[in-house]
């Protein structure tokens, strides 16, 4: 954790709340953070521990029950839909299930003349609006000649989830929420996708937010790492820090919970 | 796109039930070319004429005749005395007539009538009979008498002048004439209802009267169903509990209750068929407004509605374009009901008397309420009714086919 880098995105007691009276469900339970720019931070929880709540948001797509989130150092004002167009430049995200992330009414195409709208390449003629496509594509190792008028539901699980890595490249956020973008691929691909994210980082200087259950994953990727339980942040540090030396037992049993291949693996804890 | 229609046609159910409705349709287009006497003319001058061609009885006199040498004599006799008649004749002969059963054949047209001529006296004592049934024997005597004379029947002529009648041609019991001569016929097929309007072109131009009323009524309730639904499924909140509130209190309150009071309220003048087609549209959307909003409920957390609110799209524009076409096939599936049951809820009301007031064309439910309010099925005219429950059904059944097979294309699960 280097201090010298700007704060990019904290939060301080940020809460949700969903329902009201006897159905209340507190899913994320005034959590403190503290991101920073350029780094990769993990949110490693279990199902239901509130990370995809957390997620949505940061992301603004869910209001916030109570607490701040600091946007640059600055508190989040996304009031109206011209705000949180202008938020949304700021931060995006890719999600869990490539399949079901696109609309397939659309073509490929549409999805990502959309990211150039949207940066302000509206007018651009296309020629330009193209080379931009093509170089998009061949970041994520895709050929966009290939891609033209097909649309998503044409493309494989992992093809869809480089093209979302793609539609990140051409709309350069500040922050990446990654909501477990490799749990419905294969393992092949799995590094090929954590490599490109990787790689887009150092190509843009983008703060990357990987929420997943994958302890082993998020040590593998990240520079900080957070625990989820319940809603609640356990514990936090380096990934050094809270992978390879756990204070709390609910880490640590997260730690073990990781299937081994030439250990037998522990399932009392389960 | 052109998957999924090609699919669609590719479902039996569909293509028949579809098949069905095109022929339905297409014959309330093509029938009106053809035919084009006014539907409603009122060409009978009485109820309920059977079907059949009916020609000009003095242009069959006057036209051409030929002579046929087949047995006219039993036919007719037939035709003039009903099975009811002869067992009434039987039945009086052995109470009354002294005769046993062994000498009355009813098979014997000609045998019965010499017996009850010889046999059948009104002043006779016929104990055990009612006046009215006594009566009918008078009168069935009557129309008897003289029945088996085999004179020409003379055609005569009053003479302008003098006033006497002149004997103008004599017509014998063998003489035909070939219809196609006659050059003053007509043919109703399905006969004549109470006005005498021809049962067949009323029936078309009820059917497309009735078509327009059911997609008016679907086109109103699938629009109010949709926006509703729309909004309240994706904007939630108390816009969703407004919403709902309407929609839970419109759907407790019987549907056509309510439809019975507007349609009573509006008055019988203004009750045209556009504006019942509107009033049916009007009280039947809740149940779209209903399952579009459940399924817009689950479509509005997916992931695509997600990207596309960050990539920075408008409300109007995710609904549109992000949550619509996932509903089309769902919409055009209820838009296929909602007209099939436009039109069965027309002809409800329409039997009640509160249908569409014109006298400007028919409607499916309003030729069953003049059938039925002229007792057409007491006096056996099935014509006047029996086709038109036949087309009601035949539309319900083929809508109800098609929404069948889309629902099957839609959902693979439900394929058989």
């Amino acid at each position: 954790m280097s201090d010298k880098r700007a704060a990019c995105l904290s939060g301080k007691g940020v809460t949700k709340i969903f329902g009201m009276g006897d159905k209340k469900t507190v899913a994320v339970d005034h959590v403190d953070f503290d991101f920073r720019e350029g780094e990769i931070v993990s949110i490693v929880g279990e199902s239901g521990s509130g990370k995809t709540t957390l997620s949505k948001m940061l992301l603004g797509l869910i209001s916030v029950t109570e607490g701040e989130v600091m946007f640059q150092g600055k508190p989040r004002d996304i009031g109206n839909s011209k705000k949180k167009k202008e938020y949304w430049k700021g931060i995006q995200a890719i999600f869990q299930d490539p399949f079901s992330s696109y609309n397939t009414f659309n073509k490929i195409d549409a999805v990502l003349l959309d990211c150039i709208n949207m940066r302000g390449g509206k007018n651009l003629p296309y020629e330009e609006k193209f080379e931009m496509m093509r170089e998009a594509c061949s970041f994520v190792n895709l050929e966009f000649k290939e891609l033209t008028n097909k649309y998503p539901f044409e493309l494989s699980g992992g093809q869809m989830q480089r093209l979302m890595i793609a539609r990140i490249f051409l709309l350069k956020p500040k922050i990446l929420l990654a909501d477990e973008p490799t749990s419905m691929i294969d393992a092949c691909s799995r590094a090929t996708i954590l490599d490109m994210l990787l790689k887009l980082r150092d190509e843009i200087n983008m703060t990357i937010i990987f929420i997943t259950h994958d302890i082993g994953l998020a040590y593998y990727v990240s520079d900080s790492v957070y625990i989820m339980e319940h809603g609640k942040f356990v514990e936090h540090g380096t990934a050094e820090d809270v992978i390879l030396r756990p204070k709390a037992a609910y880490t640590q049993r997260l730690i073990n919970d990781v299937p081994k291949i030439y250990e037998e693996w522990d399932l009392s804890t389960v | 796109m052109k998957n999924t229609l090609r699919q669609v046609f590719h479902s039996p159910k569909f293509v028949i039930g579809f098949v069905i409705f095109a022929a339905l349709l297409l014959t309330t287009i093509i029938y009106p070319i053809v035919v084009t006497a006014d539907p409603l003319e009122m060409v009978g001058n009485g109820n309920f004429f059977k079907p059949g061609t009916y020609v000009s009885v003095k242009d069959a006199v006057e036209g051409t005749r030929y002579t046929l040498n087949i047995d006219v004599k039993s036919g007719s006799l037939d035709n003039k005395i009903s099975a009811e008649d002869k067992e009434a004749m039987k039945e009086w002969l052995l109470k009354f007539g002294g005769l046993t059963e062994a000498d009355i054949d009813t098979n014997d047209v000609e045998g019965l009538i010499g017996l009850w001529e010889a046999n059948y006296s009104a002043d006779a004592q016929q104990k055990g009979l009612t006046a009215s049934k006594k009566k009918y024997y008078v009168r069935l005597n009557n129309s008897i008498d003289g029945i088996l004379l085999d004179n020409d029947v003379i055609i005569a002529r009053e003479n302008p002048e003098t006033g006497e009648l002149e004997q103008s041609a004599t017509v014998g019991s063998r003489e035909f004439v070939n219809t196609k001569d006659v050059a003053n016929r007509r043919t109703f097929i399905l006969g004549t209802d109470n006005f005498g309007r021809d049962v067949l072109t009323e029936l078309v131009q009820a059917t497309k009267t009735s078509l327009r009323v059911g997609i008016i009524a679907g086109v109103i309730a699938t629009l109010i169903g949709l926006f509703l639904g729309l909004i309240s499924g994706y904007v939630g909140g108390v816009v969703d509990d407004i919403i709902m509130f309407i929609t839970n209190m419109f759907t407790v309150i019987p549907s056509f209750v309510l439809l019975i009071l507007i349609s009573y309220s509006v008055g019988q003048n203004a009750r045209g068929v556009n504006l019942v087609g509107i009033i049916i549209g009007l009280t039947s959307w809740t149940w779209t407004t209903r399952s579009v909003r459940s399924q817009v409920i689950s479509l509005r957390n997916r992931d695509h509605v997600n990207l596309s609110k960050l990539s920075g799209h408008s409300m109007m524009r995710i609904v549109l374009t992000d949550i619509l076409p996932y509903l089309a096939s769902y919409v055009v599936m209820a838009f296929i009901l909602q007209i099939s049951s436009g039109i069965l809820s027309e002809a409800q009301l329409s039997m009640l008397g509160l249908g569409p007031s014109t006298s400007t064309a028919a409607t499916l439910g309003l030729m069953m309420n003049w059938a039925t309010a002229y007792a057409a099925p007491l006096n056996g005219s099935w014509w006047a009714y029996f086709p038109v429950v036949v087309t009601i059904a035949l539309i319900a059944f083929s809508l109800n086919l098609m929404n069948t097979g889309l629902d099957q294309v839609f959902n693979p699960q439900l394929r058989d």
